[in-house]
């Protein structure tokens, strides 16, 4: 019969119409704005209604989301924050579109190069967030944060207290790359 | 095992003494041949050798040695390896080879990206113009003398950036309009483009005929740039008569970048995230492609678990890009949103998984050479195995149900924009375009890499070559990609990622290299020249929504208009892969 295929396939959009309220009532109100409803949104059983509210609803991040690097120092029991950047230029040969700027500080006594940077410019708006910097760091230093709402009308360049976030930050958003990393780099220092 | 095949240089070599050379610069390969006898040679190539697919042509400026090059890359449909053959030119203008548009049809677009990019005049090709630049552009990019605007030094890092790396934008160094070359007496602001008469002369026409007492002309129209179903910045022209297609032209190059220039400049790993940005909804697979071409010269190949998980993203990627290529066709054939929101669904579900293994939905940048960049976090193989075991067979039954028997989808697309097997491997057509016209050839099984050769799938393909063929190939490939990422997830091995320790300026020894994937679109193929420099001294991509561009107006000819639209869907074209 002619219409058949059309009739079949117009079953198919009835029943996902019909689908939506059922894991509606399923849920009843719990569906929305809870973390449980986000993540039964994005999981194999999701059907219905598969959209998200942003900005009231944000999907969680996965830990390895990468998005604009930043500089972690941390913070001494004085209170005395060191970046951990030792300014070595790592980072600035493998951006691919070269946009991160150091300037390297010398040490006022000796004259000589320091091992820290006196400026670090990172151009956001040329950034391609690849994450090479922070994956050939050796130092993890430079990271790749989270914040993804940089929306702004002017051009991002953002210089050293821009970029610099505590340790206890990078911890709290890739938790189980700070820890692998902290045993690497004990271990490190236990060799030398 | 069989007697070792005589190698097709040295039958070459018999057959045309002192006009094919074997090629003997180390990390070199295939032969030289004289320009005088080319096109002799390619039809003995073709004919009496059986390759009868050209993949790739492409230019290398040899600036040192004063010498222009022309490659080849030609392969059998029937499988295996492929063979090159070259062409060594004197670098004085006019640089001259004959075209082979004549043997091979599919160098069309290939000739004219050669001739825009490096200034190889093709003799006989029937419609040299620039391809990818604007008409009336000064110079060769590609060439090795050729600067860009914003030039800053031959290649990357740059020295400025460290250590005293003092930020300077780009733009306030060099205001708009001053690093441009123009050629002497060339005054931008008088320019008076040479608009489009010659695209119009290309084109196929009719002689304005009478028939009976009504006369009758042609009607040129411009689809595009600016059209919401060219999937993106591409024009066509298109003559007509009636409604009747008579002769297109597929007018390009809006997005174009130069990637390749752009690639040379970078070393070879800062490649690897501008890879992803060339077909961006299948990044995993230029990624691969990529790393395949690099390894072959570096000599090293990936532990185990890393290649099965370079399959189980590639896979994940096929399908979430041939979701896109269905939604995209359906809403193409008029059939709006529907189609394309149910593929987008199990897609988004697809990306999830890749933003937690790669950190991007998008722009993976996820293969290193000689490995991948990380392990699969906690949890994400139990993502992978619920979509393949589970939803995505569950789903794409249910988008089946929806579309397949559908008779206005019926209607619109059996019989239409019919490409004959002959015609596809003649025009270079890869991929489902290829598959979609009862070609089987599928580089997985074709020229097997990585572990593909150890895993069960078949080939899919189809026989009619039409609109629907080319639909249904889709659903039948995910198919496949869902079985191989089920034996994936159930044979996948631990152990190192890495085979090399991880270098973010890794020694690349000199040579050529032709690395290719079976990409969502088609045969993807990345040409690696290396002088042993940090950077590659030529990087070409095939890209295949380009190539497939070739058989694009033949397609259309003897098509009502409206029909355009479905067959340039069917194709499924991405624009940042066809301008590069």
């Amino acid at each position: 019969m002619y219409g058949k295929g059309i009739l079949k396939g117009l079953s198919v959009t009835l029943k996902r119409f019909i689908e939506t309220y059922l894991d509606e009532i399923k849920w009843l109100g719990k569906r929305y704005k809870t973390p449980e409803g986000i993540a039964h949104r994005a999981s194999k059983n999701a059907r219905g209604i598969f959209t998200v509210q942003y900005p009231e609803e944000k999907i969680p991040v996965p830990e390895e989301f990468r998005f604009i690097p930043f500089l972690v120092y941390d913070e001494g029991s004085d209170g005395r924050k060191t970046l951990r950047c030792t300014s070595c230029g790592i980072c600035t040969k493998v951006c691919p579109p070269q946009c991160i700027w150091i300037f390297r500080a010398t040490d006022p006594a000796t004259g000589r190069p320091a091992r820290e940077p006196a400026e670090f410019t990172v151009d956001v708006d040329i950034c391609m967030n690849c994450g090479l910097c922070a994956e050939y760091c050796p130092f993890d230093a430079i990271k790749m944060d989270h914040n993804y709402e940089l929306a702004a009308y002017k051009r991002a360049i953002f210089n050293k207290e821009q970029l610099a976030k505590p340790a206890s930050y990078y911890e709290g958003i890739r938790p189980i790359n700070a820890a692998r990393e902290k045993v690497a780099r004990a271990a490190k220092e236990g060799r030398k | 095992m069989a007697a070792p095949e005589t190698t097709p240089t040295l039958d070459l070599a018999n057959c045309f003494p002192g006009i094919v050379t074997s090629d003997t610069r180390p990390g070199y390969s295939g032969c030289i041949v004289e320009k005088s006898r080319l096109l002799e040679v390619a039809t003995m190539v073709r004919d009496k050798l059986g390759y009868d697919y050209l993949s790739s042509v492409t230019g290398v400026d040899y600036l040192p040695e004063d010498k222009m090059e022309v490659v080849y890359h030609v392969y059998k449909t029937t499988g295996g390896p492929g063979f090159v053959f070259r062409v060594r030119l004197a670098r004085q203008d006019p640089i001259e080879v004959p075209s082979l548009v004549s043997v091979y049809p599919g160098a069309d677009f290939q000739e004219r990206e050669a001739w825009d990019l490096f200034g190889i005049k093709f003799i006989g090709h029937p419609d040299l113009r620039r391809i990818l630049m604007w008409e009336g552009f000064q110079g060769h990019p590609l060439r090795k003398d050729w600067r860009e605007a914003y030039y800053e030094e031959e290649s990357k890092p740059f020295k400025s950036r460290w250590p005293e790396g003092k930020m300077i934008q780009a733009e306030s160094r060099n205001p708009f309009g001053n690093n441009v070359a123009y050629a002497a007496g060339f005054d931008v602001e008088k320019l008076v483009p040479d608009d489009d008469a010659a695209l119009y002369k290309a084109l196929a026409r009719v002689d304005a005929k009478d028939e009976g007492s009504l006369r009758t002309d042609h009607v040129v129209i411009n689809i595009g740039p600016q059209h919401p179903s060219t999937h993106g910045v591409f024009r066509v022209a298109v003559v007509l008569e009636g409604e009747t297609v008579i002769g297109l032209k597929p007018v390009m190059g809006y997005l174009h970048r130069c990637h390749e220039k752009i690639g040379e400049r970078n070393n070879f790993l800062m490649n690897m995230p501008y890879t992803d940005r060339l077909d961006y909804l299948s990044s995993m697979s230029n990624n691969f492609g990529y790393a395949l071409a690099v390894e072959k010269l570096m000599n090293v190949s990936p532990p185990e678990r890393a290649e099965y998980l370079r399959v189980m993203m590639a896979e994940l990627t096929r399908i979430s890009n041939h979701l896109m290529a269905i939604g995209a066709l359906l809403n193409d054939m008029g059939c709006y949103f529907t189609p394309m929101l149910y593929a987008l669904e199990e897609r988004e579900l697809i990306l999830d998984v890749l933003e937690g293994v790669s950190g991007s939905r998008m722009m993976c940048n996820y293969f290193r050479f000689g490995g991948v960049a990380r392990d699969l976090p906690e949890g994400i193989l139990e993502k992978i195995s619920d979509l393949a075991f589970e939803r995505l067979p569950r789903r794409m039954d249910e988008i089946e149900r929806l579309l397949v028997d559908n008779e206005i989808i019926h209607s619109r697309s059996i019989g239409q924009g019919v490409l004959t097997a002959e015609d596809a491997i003649r025009y270079s057509a890869a991929g489902p375009l290829l598959r979609g016209s009862g070609i089987p050839y599928d580089v997985r099984r074709a020229e097997p890499y990585s572990i593909y050769n150890s895993l069960e799938f078949d080939v899919a393909v189809r026989p009619n070559g039409d609109i629907y063929d080319r639909l249904m190939i889709r659903f039948d490939e995910i198919r496949q990609s869902i079985r191989i990422i089920q034996q994936a997830v159930k044979r996948l091995p631990s152990g190192p990622i890495m085979a090399v320790k991880p270098m973010y300026q890794v020694r690349v020894p000199a040579g050529e290299a032709y690395g290719r994937v079976e990409g969502p679109k088609g045969e993807l193929g990345f040409y690696v020249v290396s002088n042993g420099k940090p950077c590659p001294w030529r990087y070409h991509v095939r890209a295949p929504s380009f190539i497939n561009l070739t058989a694009f107006g033949p397609m259309c000819v003897g098509q009502k208009v409206a029909d355009l639209v479905a067959i340039l869907g069917s194709i499924d074209i991405v624009l940042g892969e066809t301008d590069r």
